[in-house]
């Protein structure tokens, strides 16, 4: 089990009750749609993964460790485990492809040969190769999502998240970067992906978590047909 | 902190002084003129006071004794001046050798002293050097008191001047250097904050990817700290040359001696470095708790 949430409950600080009584399971290896119109909560559930939110009741763990319970000297090593991809990229528009993405090695203190190795891999991966020295500003947006993908499995996490990654694309783009989450799936990583892009999870077969107002409406595994609350 | 990661904290804090060249350039020339002027201060402190501490010293008391005093009696104001705590050294100065001092400082041949006065008309006297000079003011009181003595001269009021003119050099020199450093501790933080800001997108990645508090930090203490030091080496550039050369040129000034030990100079020097690395930490100090949310 790599991620658990147990009876979670959230209400910001002005008062807006974002979740109410979430309990899912997630195990090593799956790939999750969080599904919802927005407003859901989805966000919401993104960021207590990486514990930039923390729950007001409920707990969570990832990895068997409680993210309620956590120190705040423990955040890094949990963040380290965890890949996290924007709707808006979030690239650094200063920096090349290949900076974009050794960034993330050189913030967590890798050493250089393993950063250059391993930044040349993923770029190879995520299929931007050649692109290396170019600037955010001169890639197609399918091209800077494809970056940050890059950037957020350069670390080798156990999980993946990405909300609303294709938020920003058009249809074809988004199909695409879809196909490249899937390969990263099958080569190992858990991968959690908020959308409210219902053709993009209608084509993928995948489990899907339907969220509204907080609170879960469906859970639907298709390669296990069952359909729990 | 791992050498490779220092790599990485000294190219990021050189990145952010050279991103915003015109405002490192600005605080470093504030910290240049901060600790230049401090410097200043204290060269100027520093010879007004060895130069107020040899004048000091140089104070002496002159206890008169009375005209009719005999030897037996001379003898008793020796053994009482004794007995005072405080004293350093006790020299008996008789008439006759008081006359002979002033013949010789007003030039013998022109005056015949005892002649024109027909007797020596000077007294017998102790010369007397206090351990402390500040204790000379109250040391004289005790004197006048000893029976024998007539009169007890020791430049009054010239003293009590000297040592609250002293005094009021140095309350002085520390207000406006502490107002300096303000100054200076201020303008760092600014550039510190601004630096932050200017890289606060890539400080919220920096944490959700799993930097640490410090690694986060660590840039910015540097370029602070930087700032600091290059202010810092200049204003000591500029210092050591100009008064290296008004060392060259002249030793002293209005009759004022002035301070050349190399030791003092290099440990004033060091001082000033290690005033601007201050000054350094402080300004970065203030931002990093401020604004920068780790
Ligand atoms: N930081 C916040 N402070 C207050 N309310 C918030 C905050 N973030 C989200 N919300 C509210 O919580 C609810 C869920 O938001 P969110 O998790 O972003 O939904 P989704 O990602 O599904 O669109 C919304 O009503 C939103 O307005
Ligand atoms: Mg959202």
């Amino acid at each position: 089990m790599l991620v658990q949430f147990y009876n979670v409950s959230k209400i910001y600080a002005n008062g807006v009750k974002a979740l109410d009584d979430i309990s899912i399971k997630i195990d090593g290896g799956e790939f999750v749609f969080l599904m919802g119109p927005s407003g859901a909560g989805k966000s919401t559930m993104i960021k207590m993964l990486y514990r930039e939110e923390t729950p007001s009741r409920g707990q969570i763990f990832v990895a068997s460790r409680s993210l309620v319970r956590m120190k705040k000297r423990e955040i890094p090593i949990l963040r380290r485990n965890i890949g996290v991809v924007f709707q808006d990229f979030k690239l650094l528009e200063s920096k090349t492809v290949y900076e974009n993405v050794s960034f993330a090695m050189e913030v967590v203190g890798a050493n250089h040969r393993e950063i250059r190795s391993r930044v040349i891999e993923v770029i190879k991966l995520v299929g931007l190769q050649g692109k290396e020295k170019s600037l955010p500003s001169e890639l197609s947006g399918g091209e800077q999502q494809r970056v940050g993908i890059a950037r957020a499995l350069t670390n080798r996490p156990l999980l993946l998240i990405a909300d609303e990654p294709t938020g920003n694309l058009d249809m074809n783009t988004a199909h695409e970067i879809m196909e490249l989450l899937f390969d990263i799936n099958r080569k190992g990583t858990t991968v959690i992906m908020a959308t409210h892009a219902w053709e993009l999870v209608k084509a993928a077969r995948k489990r899907v978590i339907t969220l509204e107002s907080g609170k879960i409406y469906s859970d639907i595994n298709p390669g296990e047909f069952t359909l729990c609350k | 902190m791992q050498i490779r990661n220092a790599v990485y904290f000294f190219r990021e804090a050189c990145k952010s002084i050279a991103r915003n060249h015109l405002l490192s350039i600005a605080t470093i020339s504030t910290v240049t003129i901060c600790i230049l002027i401090l410097g200043m201060s204290v060269l100027i402190t520093l010879n007004t006071s060895t130069f107020l501490d040899s004048l000091e010293s140089d104070v002496e008391i002159m206890a008169y004794l009375d005209q009719d005093l005999d030897n037996v009696g001379v003898k008793e104001v020796q053994e009482k001046l004794e007995s005072l705590a405080g004293i350093e050294t006790i020299t008996f100065v008789s008439r006759e050798q008081a006359l002979q001092d002033m013949q010789e400082t007003l030039g013998k041949k022109n005056y015949d002293l005892e002649s024109t006065l027909g007797k020596n008309p000077l007294p017998d006297s102790f010369e007397i050097k206090a351990v402390d000079s500040h204790d000379v003011p109250d040391l004289a009181v005790k004197i006048e008191q000893i029976y024998g003595v007539y009169k007890v001269n020791y430049g009054k009021g010239v003293v009590e001047q000297l040592f609250s003119t002293a005094k009021w050099v140095r309350v002085v020199s520390l207000v406006f250097i502490f107002l300096l450093a303000l100054g200076a501790i201020f303008l760092i933080a600014t550039t510190i904050r601004l630096a932050i800001f200017a890289r606060r997108k890539e400080i919220y990645l920096m944490k959700l990817i799993g930097s640490t508090d410090w690694f986060i930090r660590w840039p910015f203490f540097i370029e602070g700290i930087g700032l600091g030091f290059l202010g810092s080496m200049l204003s000591i550039i500029i210092l050591a040359a100009a008064y290296g050369s008004l060392l060259n040129r002249v030793n002293t000034i209005l009759f004022m001696p002035l301070v050349s030990g190399t030791n003092v100079l290099i440990n004033l020097y060091l001082s000033l470095f290690a005033a601007g690395a201050v000054l350094g930490i402080i300004g970065t100090g203030i931002s990093i708790n401020k604004f920068l949310d780790v």
